[in-house]
Order: structure tokens, then sequence, then C-alpha cells
């Protein structure tokens, strides 16, 4: 199995360590994993903006770099939900199809492919579990508050294989973050009053790290964290079920 | 009565936010109705099951409107229904005012109706000399303070009871400083009482229409539907044309799911079903396009002509919630406000579609599911090519394609934007920048990915 390591730009350049994580923690689970240097951004900022249209040149880039692979793989729901929904190419449409299929968010590529049911991490603190909408409501990582259906999360499931790590209970468990690509700035304050208000569910329910499979929210987690000066800090699932 | 002028959601949802202890009852409050719905939605095992029953029902009736319309007339005229056509908000206005100078009549009572607040009605009527009292509470309330209601189904949501206590102490004479909810809904239902009782003429909305029968069905809890239309000689019931159901026996399944959906509640306290006038009574329908066949006509928009109007989409929006519903500037606020909105002006309700982080919650609420956050997504593409996106962000978009088109500028820029936040901070962070407001920008690493990837992995 060759699986493409795809790292969504911000993460590369602002949050290596979650790369880092992502790859050690496929490689430990015996997986051949390459990482296509050519590769940029899913192009997601554009399209969510309303220019899909000039996101031409970033799909075909991504098939440059993705489409040999037999999976995809990538730390982040939001920027695979993108590829998954909207990844199109003129000249190489059966290749966009086929990578549409095949892409997978970190999280489910662990539980849904790898079946992973073991993992030997170690992480003792109390951990509040994000759940980002696009992982969540997109790709269907976990059951969600609005639709009476059998209760599941697959980000718990790995997260309850981590020894020693204590998930705590939020006021509200799925209510977005206020990221929302160039919302943030776009709509700066409803932005960042969600942001505020996520914060305080983790740090009134004692929460010491935030995690999620979406880098972006926690990035967006983290700047209201600092601006507050608090301790509780932000780490990506891939760097807790790596850690130990 | 607009409380706007051209100013837009940004802009709006930043003075909602300069009050945050307003912010958080206004998100709680919401919050709560929110929860009630899940609670009552859970409690119904095949929930699902009826919102895709309610879904179908609905396409099959936006694919056979003109079918549905032609039978529910011919239905409805035999009934002894006068039945109007008006193809757009003046159209609507007009046809409302005829029927009232017919009979001599300029005061009349109305009961909640979103599409009368579309069609700007009250100011219409106000303007020709008659005298609109609202009946639904909510309604009434917003009507004293001279504003547009803030949410479909609960319009004053946005007014704590202190300020509805000084808005009835100016307007109904309580004494000053009362805000008990109790005496003020006594002083509005004596207030709303007299008005009943001399009021010749009556309008309601229409929540259902039944093609088979000619019917209509109006949903309200306060029951002020019915005390406006069966003491009038003359009832009016506004309907835009999507508010058909094929057959009787399928209004059961929308009955279930729209209060559930507004309020949590398992039904309305008065569904009140209107087939014919009484003895003496006039009773007219004025079927309403404006604007809604050039909807159905737009492949990508065409569903959220399935909305039934139960707000749930509203009480779910974390957006929403956090900037309140006037900054919507437009009758229908919130996610499915955001979606109808632009194909009425799309100039002017640019803004909508990107009040909006997509989460999605919006489109797992709504009964009839409707695909609102993908037609958001899709809006803004619209948006955007009819040209209705700032120049800047346009340039701003075209040069982030410039750089992510090319690795070389990628890591070039990459690299300056690093080294930037490392040794001139001062230049990001600043008032210019919007993150920063109330955000820290994040701590550039030493490295980034892939320059460790060479390093480690070669």
């Amino acid at each position: 199995m060759r699986v493409g390591l795809f790292v969504p730009c911000y993460v590369d350049q602002f949050y290596p360590n979650a790369a880092i994580a992502t790859l050690k923690l496929l490689q430990k689970l015996g997986v051949e994993v390459h990482y296509p240097t050519n590769q940029t951004c899913c192009g997601q900022p554009m399209a969510n903006s309303g220019y899909e249209h000039l996101t031409k040149n970033c799909n075909s880039l991504f098939i440059e770099n993705f489409a040999e692979f037999d999976y995809i793989v990538s730390p982040s729901g939001s920027c695979v939900l993108h590829i998954k929904d909207h990844l199109h190419d003129e000249t190489r449409e059966g290749d966009a199809q086929g990578i549409r299929k095949k892409v997978y968010e970190l999280v489910e590529f662990l539980t849904d492919v790898l079946k992973v049911e073991k993992l030997t991490a170690s992480f003792p603190h109390k951990v509040g579990l994000h759940q980002s909408c696009h992982g969540q409501r997109g790709l269907h990582l976990s059951s969600m508050t609005e639709l009476v259906d059998q209760p599941f999360s697959k980000p718990m499931q790995l997260l309850n294989q981590v020894e020693g790590l204590e998930i705590i209970e939020l006021t509200r468990p799925d209510e977005c973050c206020g990221f929302g690509g160039t919302f943030c700035v776009a709509e700066e304050a409803v932005s960042a009053k969600m942001g505020k208000d996520r914060v305080e569910d983790h740090l009134m329910n004692g929460a010491e790290f935030i995690t999620a499979a979406d880098m972006s929210c926690l990035m967006h987690m983290e700047g209201i964290l600092k601006r507050k000066k608090s301790n509780v800090k932000v780490l990506h699932i891939a760097e807790i079920l790596n850690a130990g | 009565m607009s409380t706007t002028s051209g100013i837009k959601h940004p802009e709006l949802s930043d003075i909602f936010n300069r009050d945050e202890e307003r912010v958080n009852w206004h998100d709680d409050t919401l919050w709560w109705i929110r929860a009630k719905r899940d609670k009552a939605a859970h409690s119904i095992s095949e929930w699902e099951l009826l919102r895709e029953t309610a879904s179908q029902i609905k396409d099959n009736v936006l694919s056979n409107l003109h079918n549905y319309l032609v039978e529910f007339e011919a239905k409805a005229q035999a009934n002894g229904i006068v039945v109007h056509w008006a193809a757009n908000a003046e159209e609507h206005n007009k046809i409302v005012l005829s029927l009232l100078k017919a009979k001599g009549i300029n005061q009349m009572v109305k009961s909640k109706s979103m599409l009368t607040e579309e069609c700007h009605l009250n100011e219409y009527l106000e303007k020709n000399g008659i005298d609109v009292i609202d009946s639904d509470l909510g309604e009434r309330i917003v009507q004293l303070a001279k504003e547009p209601p803030s949410h479909i189904v609960l319009p004053c949501i946005h007014k704590k009871k202190e300020e509805i206590g000084q808005l009835f102490h100016e307007h109904l004479g309580t004494a000053e400083g009362v805000s008990d909810p109790q005496v003020l809904t006594e002083t509005a239902r004596i207030h709303l009482r007299e008005t009943f009782l001399t009021r010749r003429s009556a309008l309601t909305g229409v929540n259902f229409a039944i093609a088979e029968t000619g019917e209509f069905v109006v949903c309200t809890n306060e029951g002020n539907a019915d005390m406006g239309a069966h003491l009038a000689d003359i009832h009016i019931a506004s309907m835009g044309i999507e508010k058909l159901l094929p057959k009787k026996k399928h209004l059961s399944v929308f009955l279930r799911l729209l209060t559930r959906s507004a309020t949590g509640q398992p039904i309305t306290t008065y569904s009140s079903h209107f087939k014919k006038p009484r003895k003496g009574q006039e009773m007219h329908i004025v079927l309403v396009d404006n604007g809604r066949s050039v909807q159905l006509g737009r492949e990508s928009f065409r569903n959220s002509l399935k909305c039934i109007r139960c707000g749930a989409c509203m009480n779910t929006c974390p957006v929403y919630r956090r900037s309140g519903g006037h900054s919507y500037h437009n009758a229908i606020a919130g996610p499915i406000g955001a979606i109808l909105a632009p194909n009425l002006d799309m100039k002017e309700y640019a803004d909508l579609p990107f009040a909006s982080t997509l989460c999605g919650s919006c489109t797992n609420v709504c009964p009839v599911k409707i695909d609102i956050h993908d037609q958001l997504y899709k809006w803004r593409q619209v948006i955007v090519k009819e040209g209705h996106s700032p120049a800047a962000k346009t340039i701003a978009m075209k040069v982030m394609d410039f750089t992510l088109s090319s690795p070389t500028r990628f890591k070039l820029a990459g690299k300056i934007g690093r080294w930037t936040l490392k040794n001139a901070p001062f230049t990001v962070n600043n008032q210019l920048n919007l993150w920063f407001k109330n955000r820290e920008m994040p701590t550039p690493p030493k490295e980034s990915f892939s320059e460790w990837f060479k390093k480690n992995n070669k």
C-alpha cells in the first residue's frame, strides 16, 4: 500500500509537528508513506471565498502530485472534504474522480482502512476534543447532535486507545469554533466571539489540552488562548496518538 | 422600519458584538431553543424518516407546482374563496389595499405572516391610510418598537423583558419598571382583545395549503389568527406559491415536524383549517410569486423553496446566535434568509452567503432537508461571477492563486511570512490585521514541514 501524505499549506508552514506526527504514526503502523515535495494547497481558501474558478492550478498540481497513490492521507478533515467535494480537472477528470474516492482524513484512515484497534501511545492529561465541522458533518467522523442516529465517534475510538488520557465532557459537544477560512477576518466580530465561546467551554470543563482532527480550528482556538494568556495548549490529534 | 441603510452583515455584527453580555444572552436563549428541538426530535425514533418524507413531498410539489396551483385555485373557488394572483410584492400590496378600500375599511388586524414582511405590507398600508395592528405578541412588540422582526418564529427574541416592559409602559400604559411576563402578557391580551372585537378585516399568513381540498392551514400558538379571522367581515390570507401540499394526508408529516423543529413543542397550540367563508363573510387568498418562480428556475437553489419557515436553522446557527436577526438586513434572517435573499437582489444581499462558516448544522436540523450550507457555497460562486465581490478581495484571491500555483513561490512566500512574524512582528501584529484584534498570530516554527522532511528523510 503506497500512501501519499498531503500536508495542508498552513500546516506545512506553521504546524510542522502535526505533519511530522502524522508521518511517524503512519510509519509506525507499517504504512509506506510518500511525501510529494511539490505540493502546495487544496485550493479551499479561494473556493470558499467564491473563487472556485481560480483553483484550476491548485487542482492540476494536486492531481500531478497525488494521482499515483493507493491512498492519500491528510491531517485535516476540512482540506480532505474540499478535495472530495470539489476536485475537478477537465484534462484529467478520471484522475480527479479517482482521487476524490481515495483521499482520507487521518483519523478515518486509521479506523476505516487500517482498522487500528491498539495504539501504543500514552498521554496522561485531561483533553477536550473539538469536533471540527467539516470532519464531523462533512466526512462523518462522528455522529452529530442534530441528527437522530446511533452515537459513534472515530476520533474517540482512537483517543480511547491512548494510555492515561482523560476526555473531558463539553457543554456543547459539536459547535463550530468560528474559524471558517476567510470568514475569520471577513466576519471578524462573530468569528472571534465564536472562538472565545468554544475555548471557554473547554476551559470551564477542565481541559489541559484541546485536540481536533483539523489544525485550522486549533490555530483559531490557540490564537484566543494565547490572547487570554491561558496555559492550555492545542495539539493535533496525530500528536496525541503518536505521543509517549 | 429598516434598521440598516446599506450597512452589511460584518459591520452590523460588529455593532451587535460591542455588548458581549447581550450576545451571550442572545446566544444562550436561542441555544436553549435548539436544545428543546433536539429533545423533541430525539423522542421520535422515525424522525429522520419524517424529514426524508417531508423533503420528498416538497420535491414533488416543486416539480409539479403549476398543476397543484391550478388544482388548488379551482378547489378553493368551489369552496367560495376568492383567489388572487400576485406576481410581486407590489401587486400583493395593491390587492390587499383594494379589498379593504372596496369595503370602506381603514383598520386591519394581522396575524404573523413573513410574506407580508417580505412585501413590506405594513408600511404600504400605513402610507395609504390603513391602520394595521399585528396580533402575534412578538410581532406586536416589534411593531411598537418600530423595528422589523429579528426571527421568523420569535420576532422579538432580541428584546429583553425589561425593554418590553418599557415599550408597554410607553404605549399600553403599564406602570414604569414592570417587566413581569405574566403582567405584560395580560396587558397585551386586553389590548388585543379590543382590537379583535373592533376590526372588520383580518389578514393571516398561510403555513400550508392543500391542493386536493382547496383549504389552508394557519399554525399559531396564541390563537390570534383565529380571533382575527373569525370576528372579521373579510379574511385575507397571503400565501407564497410554494406553500402547497398535494393532499390532506401529507399535512400530518409537516405538522409533526414544524413545531418540533421550531421550538421543541409537539405541535402548535392551534392548527386552524380554513376552507370556506362563514355566512356573510368574505374570504380571499392572495397567491404571491415575488421571485419564487425565478428561484424555481435556478437549479442549484430551487429546493430552498421547500422551506416551511420553522426557524430551526436560525436557532442552531452559531453566526445568527451571535449576530442577531437584524444583522441580515432582510425580512428573513439566518441561513435560510441568506440563500433566499440573493435571489431577490443579488447586489444588496451579496454579503449574506458569506455570513457563515459552512459548519453545516443548518442542513442537519432542516425538517425538509434543504442543503442550506451547500447552497451558501454555491451562492458565493454566483455572487463573485456576477461581479458583486469587492475588488480588493478579487486581487487578494488572484495573488493567492499565483502563489499557490507554484511550489517554489509557495515555499518562498511561506519563508518570508515566517521570517516576518519572527523578526518584524509589528508589521503583522497591528490594527490592520483583523485576526490580531482578538487573537494572537501563530508562533512561527524554525522550519516548515517540507524543510524538516528534506533534512530527515533522505
